[in-house]
């Protein structure tokens, strides 16, 4: 019973009060970054309102204004009129929003957020489920999303949010195979798909990006450094793929607002429209979650301070997990500020290229990645011979794929006067 | 007239991977980020702006220091240098008015009064502020000078009646006037 509890309170603590909470701070972020990017200042008003309680002005935050604001917006929204049109196919219009935003939420259920903390002589991981399939499962159930939009834009019967969600669909199952392929190279040198092995690996012997500690005789420098070149590659495809899946800038087609009015999401109003946005802001929070997991090192802070901070505790109660939490929250929040920096600079695709860029392109970059990987992996083990027949193979292979690449690319058509 | 046959220009390999477009463009927004966390973005040192871009941070810092001389804001009756109400009730104002804000109600001077050359005044002259809509065509037309336009754009009520100027309000925002032109006088 007691287990039951305590994985509660890890649910509710984890999913509710770091995850959730994580919404409208990157709504926030947003906001006041695209604000400083374009030469204004965005919401700097909106403090707790004191005023109503007999003091003199509201207050903000550490002298930061505005830090309520996005709990002026959910409040909006929760009191707008929540209408279901006639026209609508009211069992799926009812339920799009949920398979849109339970899935991000439930997805937090596998990323570790920190080392174990001690309470009451009792140690904890501070992970929900420490699954030995952790990105498998990430990847399925972020599929369900894409049931979410494409219902969405279905039942609301109207062609452009039909439009809308048949194009996210295209798009967001094109980009899961970039996705999983992508992510095989990191997981053939770790050896494990889970992920608080993973980033415990990191920790020990330096982040998949940075790899500059813990050298050691099974970990040497070079074969680290010598990974770093399908890390990288692997890190870059999985990033634009993240983007892809979350719906967001260079790739927000679904909910473009020039063409296609509001997308999948036009018909919708208050509490089920903030269920999509709060589903897209969650999807981008548990992909930066991701990426920072696999590739950045999680929760390590690096340089052979890890183990020094997880044993760091007050009488008994353990808190280096949590200063582990924190960094890892840290790291999120600067990953989510690139999300928003790369859609405020960057134009949208046009879908033509967004498809070859994720069929033709990143799918044959990824899938020659796997192979580089494997032959830098096996090197050590492998005699000389070999390993120059695999790196034979490997670059006759990509040669051929570029090959066929480019001459099955479709002349222009040259238009006669 | 020949056909022109514009070929779509060849990229070379840098230009298609894109990165580097990518990387200039992230560096352009940072910078103007950055700019604009330590005040020094475009626009910061323009009007009375608030150093965080153009934007003027609105109850503390105002632009009424830099108001153009043609700016509409509320109207407002005015007085002579001699004390008479300039405004003789012809109504033309309320006429032209397009929204129609203005209601006067004419009155007679009395022959008795040192100024019956006059011969009309306003009783009531009732300018609704929310229907007025900063025109500046009642002082446009006012043949006598009377009406102006000022420049406080901030009227303020929590009733519809407080919203209505009536005469004694109007001349209280008018104020004096001088260097108007004496029709009734000797004193051109």
């Amino acid at each position: 019973m007691s287990d039951l509890l305590i994985l509660l309170i890890k649910i509710v603590a984890l999913t509710f009060c770091v995850v959730l909470p994580l919404v409208p701070v990157s709504v926030y972020f947003e906001r006041r970054f695209c604000a400083v990017i374009q030469d204004r200042v965005g919401p700097n008003r909106v403090g707790i309102p004191l005023t109503l309680l007999g003091f003199k002005k509201d207050c903000g935050i550490f002298g930061i204004g505005g830090l309520i604001q996005p709990i002026a917006d959910g409040i909006k929204l929760f009191l707008k009129e929540d209408f279901t049109p006639q026209h609508v196919r009211k069992a799926f219009y009812w339920l799009a929003p949920a398979l849109t935003v339970a899935p991000a939420l439930i997805t937090a259920c596998v990323i570790p957020f920190g080392t174990p903390i001690t309470v009451f002589g009792h140690t904890e991981k501070l992970v929900i489920a420490d699954l030995d399939i952790g990105p498998l499962f990430i990847f399925s159930i972020a599929s369900i999303t894409v049931y979410g939009i494409t219902i969405a834009g279905w039942s609301s019967n109207s062609k452009f949010s039909f439009l809308g969600g048949v194009r996210s669909t295209a798009q967001m199952i094109s980009y899961e195979i970039c996705l999983g392929l992508s992510i095989i190279p990191v997981l053939l040198y770790f050896g494990d798909l889970n992920l608080g092995h993973i980033v415990q690996q990191q920790a020990d012997h330096g982040w998949l990006l940075l790899p500059l500690w813990g050298h050691d005789a099974s970990h040497p420098l070079t074969e680290k450094l010598l990974f770093w070149f399908p890390a990288v590659i692997a890190f870059l495809i999985f990033t634009v793929s993240i983007f892809a899946e979350t719906n967001r800038m260079p790739f927000d087609f679904p909910e473009c607002e020039t063409e296609l009015v509001g997308g999948y999401h036009t018909e919708y109003s208050s509490m089920k429209f903030a269920m999509f946005f709060m589903g897209e802001y969650a999807a981008m929070v548990i992909g930066s979650a991701l990426i920072v997991t696999v590739f950045l090192g999680g929760w390590s802070l690096g340089f052979g301070t890890d183990s020094w901070i997880s044993n760091l505790s007050l009488g008994g109660f353990g808190f280096g997990g949590l200063i582990h939490l924190a960094i890892f929250i840290a790291k999120v929040v600067a990953f989510i500020l690139f999300f928003i920096l790369v859609r405020w600079t960057i134009p949208r695709f046009r879908y033509d290229q967004l498809m070859k860029l994720g069929w033709v392109i990143f799918f044959e970059a990824a899938l020659v990645n796997v192979f580089l990987a494997a032959l830098i992996v096996a090197a050590p083990h492998l005699q000389a011979a070999i390993i120059g027949l695999g790196a034979v193979l490997l670059v006759s292979v990509t040669a051929a794929i570029i090959w066929v690449a480019q001459v099955s690319e479709a002349k222009p058509n040259i238009l006669r006067a | 007239m020949a056909v022109i046959k514009v070929p779509r220009p060849k990229l070379g390999f840098g230009e298609k991977i894109y990165l580097t477009a990518l990387c200039k463009g992230f560096l352009l927004t940072l910078r103007h980020a950055v700019k604009s966390l330590i005040g020094k973005s475009m626009g910061a040192k323009d009007l009375a702006s608030s150093g965080l871009g153009v934007t003027m941070q609105y109850p503390e810092q105002t632009w009424d220091a830099h108001l153009p001389e043609y700016y509409r804001g509320a109207p407002a009756l005015v007085t002579d240098e001699q004390g008479r109400e300039r405004c003789v009730s012809c109504q033309l104002c309320e006429f032209i008015c397009p929204p129609k804000a203005i209601k006067i109600i004419p009155a007679e001077i009395p022959s008795d009064d040192p100024w019956a050359k006059v011969e009309k005044r306003p009783a009531e002259f009732d300018i609704d502020m929310i229907r007025c809509i900063y025109c500046g065509m009642c002082e446009e037309v006012c043949p006598e000078q009377a009406i102006f336009l000022r420049k406080d754009y901030l009227v303020l009520g929590t009733t519809r009646q407080e919203m209505v100027h009536n005469k004694k309000k109007l001349y209280e925002i008018g104020g004096v006037r001088t260097g108007l032109i004496n029709k009734w006088n000797e004193l051109k």
